[in-house]
């Protein structure tokens, strides 16, 4: 144990997510050898984050105003929603360049082993959104693994009665890579879904 | 396929050890504690990167080192592959194949096949029904690696699915202070009616997994079954014939009052549950009426099983004639019906979706994943205020068992020790003839087992294995290696290895 504003500082550091107590230890000695400058600076960056930056009412990206840059940008098709885990999730996409509609953030998937249910994800906003009947799509791109396939399950029988498309992201095959370097269950899903090939 | 080199650095009680080995047969003999089983489970951890003896890798590792490395060199129609481990407890284990790093380890896994004889193996027919299924499981995962893949996902579902019936069971005896809920508009009115909608969904996660790993163990037992009965002949000749029979919760109801692998057998199946179920059991009752689950209960059983005949006779009769797919649909659709009116009652233990034991003229029994998928659905409903009530999954193939029977009795319990060692080798040797068949021998590996046999089971299992590619024996004393199987020969002695021979 360390004098108590070293240990205090150690312990902040070990509750970030990927930072093990070990970790933490040489991270706040880095701080402490380091010019006062740079610290104040790192300072003022969290607590700016914290302060100005905040979610978006619409749809829970991560926005410096009420609403994020996607939801204001009227270009942006108002008829297909896509619906993500996390704001990271949402800048994946974008960076494709392919998706011109609007996205919905949930804040996780559910995983009753963490103590999430749909109650704590954003599906009630989410419900809200599809309540005035002018969206026709909903794109589920949780994430494919069980608690991400539980969610576009739980959300796809939820939406049904609302007659809207609804669409679940492919799973297969990464483009560039060899057959025989896939998984057996990538590979089996990539089957699943393959698709007639119109020539 | 054999192994022709391996070598151990800090692996168990080994600092480095460096082996050539050959085709044909090679015994390990030293005292007790020398390293004899070290050398073969290092090889087990080649072939599954899991050990036969601990659950955790932490063990493998030589205390004092902080990782292990084990390399061997596999051959397998002449062509020879380097497959190198480094065991990492609490951290990845990294693989190199010819040299090259693998982006995941488990790829490697299946490049070197082996199936291990092991004092371990007694637990397959003494002990709980989780040692029968791993030994399924194994096997599946050793001759397609995606079961792998499927085991991993089935408990991934039960944890999550579990997590939520306990949270529902907690929120429900909260809200009754102490009584007991009997209806399920009480629950959702307590608040806790989302648990109910999110349910249906693992629900239906969990009979897609669980479907898929049913099929194929029952598909594995059907291919089984002959195979063990013709070693356990073999190895026992004179004693009653070995049986396998896969017993599901699917069709036993998992009424939540049974604990698993007890099934109420002294409860007369109620001519509700017939129509679907008489098809499975009453058939096997037909051809092997004497075969009941529990001794003096099974008589009661065979007469109920038999009534049930009586009753519905023709119509068992008449399913059997129409094809398998048609047969399990049918038992499935009875099934709930059925199995409202017998909750507890019902005693068969054979799959709905199956024709287990199936009559000769209906062919070998076809699995029919989509008509479990939904029977699994479908027992899930069933069960599920028992379930919201203990907050845990009744139902699916994390509950079943294989029953492993000797002429009318069970191997459990009723059989001597040298019967369970047989039953136990035989299921061994069954899984032999099976990954051979697939294609390959695999690697025969026999850690401290002549010692447990007397004369005439040593001589009739050298004889069954001396046809093997490469057979790996350890003994204590040297004259616990049959003289049939002479070949190579290692001293094993405080940590060395040296051939002798």
């Amino acid at each position: 144990m360390y004098e108590g504003v070293v240990q205090n500082l150690i312990d902040e550091l070990g509750m970030l997510p990927g930072v093990g107590p070990k970790s933490a230890q040489r991270i706040a000695f880095h701080l402490l050898a380091a010019e006062p400058t740079d610290v104040k600076r790192l300072a003022h960056a969290l607590l700016e984050v914290k302060e100005k930056v905040r979610f978006c009412r619409v749809c829970g990206n991560v926005a410096a105003e009420e609403e994020c840059r996607i939801c204001r940008d009227s270009r942006r098709d108002p008829h297909v929603i896509c619906v993500v885990e996390e704001p990271k999730d949402v800048v994946a996409i974008e960076k494709t360049r392919e998706f011109r509609g609007r996205y919905h953030v949930l804040g996780g998937a559910i995983s009753p082993i963490d103590g999430v249910g749909p109650d704590d994800l954003r599906i009630r906003e989410l419900m809200t959104r599809l309540a005035d009947g002018r969206v026709t799509e909903l794109i589920l791109a949780t994430d494919p693994n069980l608690e991400g396939e539980a969610t576009a399950t739980y959300l796809a029988r939820l939406v049904k009665p609302m007659g809207l498309k609804v669409t679940r992201l492919a799973s297969g095959l990464p483009v560039g890579g060899d057959l025989e370097y896939a998984d057996e269950v990538t590979l089996g899903r990539a089957f699943e879904g393959r698709r007639l090939l119109d020539v | 396929m054999h192994v022709a080199h391996l070598s151990l650095t800090d692996f168990r009680s080994y600092d480095t050890v460096d082996l050539g080995l050959e085709p044909g047969v090679t015994a390990f003999v030293g005292p007790n504690g020398q390293g004899k089983t070290n050398l073969v489970e290092a090889l087990g951890y080649v072939a599954t990167q899991s050990s036969h003896r601990v659950a955790t890798d932490a063990p493998l590792v030589r205390h004092g080192a902080s990782r292990a490395i084990v390399r061997s060199v596999v051959v397998r129609d002449d062509r020879r592959a380097l497959v190198e481990l480094e065991i990492n407890p609490g951290r990845a284990n990294r693989a190199r194949l010819n040299r090259s790093p693998m982006s995941r380890p488990r790829d490697v896994i299946g490049l070197l096949r082996t199936v291990l004889f092991a004092p371990e193996d007694l637990a397959l027919v003494k002990g709980d029904p989780s040692e029968r299924r791993r030994f399924l499981d194994d096997l599946l995962v050793a001759r397609a690696p995606r079961f792998a893949g499927v085991r991993a996902d089935y408990d991934r579902v039960l944890k999550q699915r579990g997590a939520l019936l306990r949270t529902a069971a907690q929120a429900r005896r909260g809200s009754r202070s102490g009584r007991r809920a009997e209806n399920d508009a009480g629950f959702a009115a307590a608040g806790a009616g989302d648990v109910l909608s999110t349910l249906e969904v693992w629900d239906a996660h969990l009979a897609r997994q669980g479907a898929e790993l049913l099929a194929a163990r029952l598909e594995l037992v059907e291919a089984l079954r002959p195979l063990v009965a013709a070693a356990y002949a073999s190895l026992a000749p004179g004693s009653a014939p070995a049986s396998l029979e896969y017993r599901g919760t699917l069709s036993t109801g998992g009424d939540g009052v049974s604990p698993e692998g007890v099934s109420p057998d002294d409860v007369p199946p109620a001519p509700g549950s017939t129509a679907g179920v008489s098809t499975a059991g009453g058939q096997a009752t037909e051809e092997q009426p004497a075969r009941g689950p529990v001794g003096e209960s099974a008589n009661g059983r065979d007469a109920g099983a038999r009534s049930v005949m009586a009753e519905h006779g023709t119509a068992g009769r008449g399913t059997t004639a129409r094809p398998a797919a048609a047969q399990g649909t049918a038992a499935h659709k009875a099934h709930p019906a059925a199995d409202r009116d017998t909750q507890s009652a019902a005693g068969q233990s054979a799959h709905p979706a199956v024709g287990q034991d199936a009559h000769p003229a209906a062919g070998q029994s076809v699995v029919d994943r989509g008509a479990i998928e939904q029977a699994l659905r479908a027992a899930l409903l069933e069960v599920r205020s028992a379930e919201l009530e203990r907050g845990v999954t009744l139902v699916g193939p994390h509950r079943d068992d294989l029953f492993l029977g000797l002429g009318e009795l069970p191997a459990r319990g009723y059989a001597s020790h040298g019967e369970s060692w047989s039953f136990a080798l035989a299921l061994r040797l069954a899984a032999y003839e099976l990954l051979r068949a697939d294609g390959g021998d695999p690697v025969l590996i026999l850690d401290d087992v002549f010692a447990e046999l007397d004369t005439q089971r040593r001589r009739r299992l050298a004889e069954f294995v001396s046809s093997a590619e490469q057979v790996l024996i350890t003994a204590a004393v040297p004259g616990d290696v049959p003289t049939e199987l002479a070949g190579a020969w290692f001293d094993v002695a405080e940590g060395s290895v040296t051939r002798v021979r």
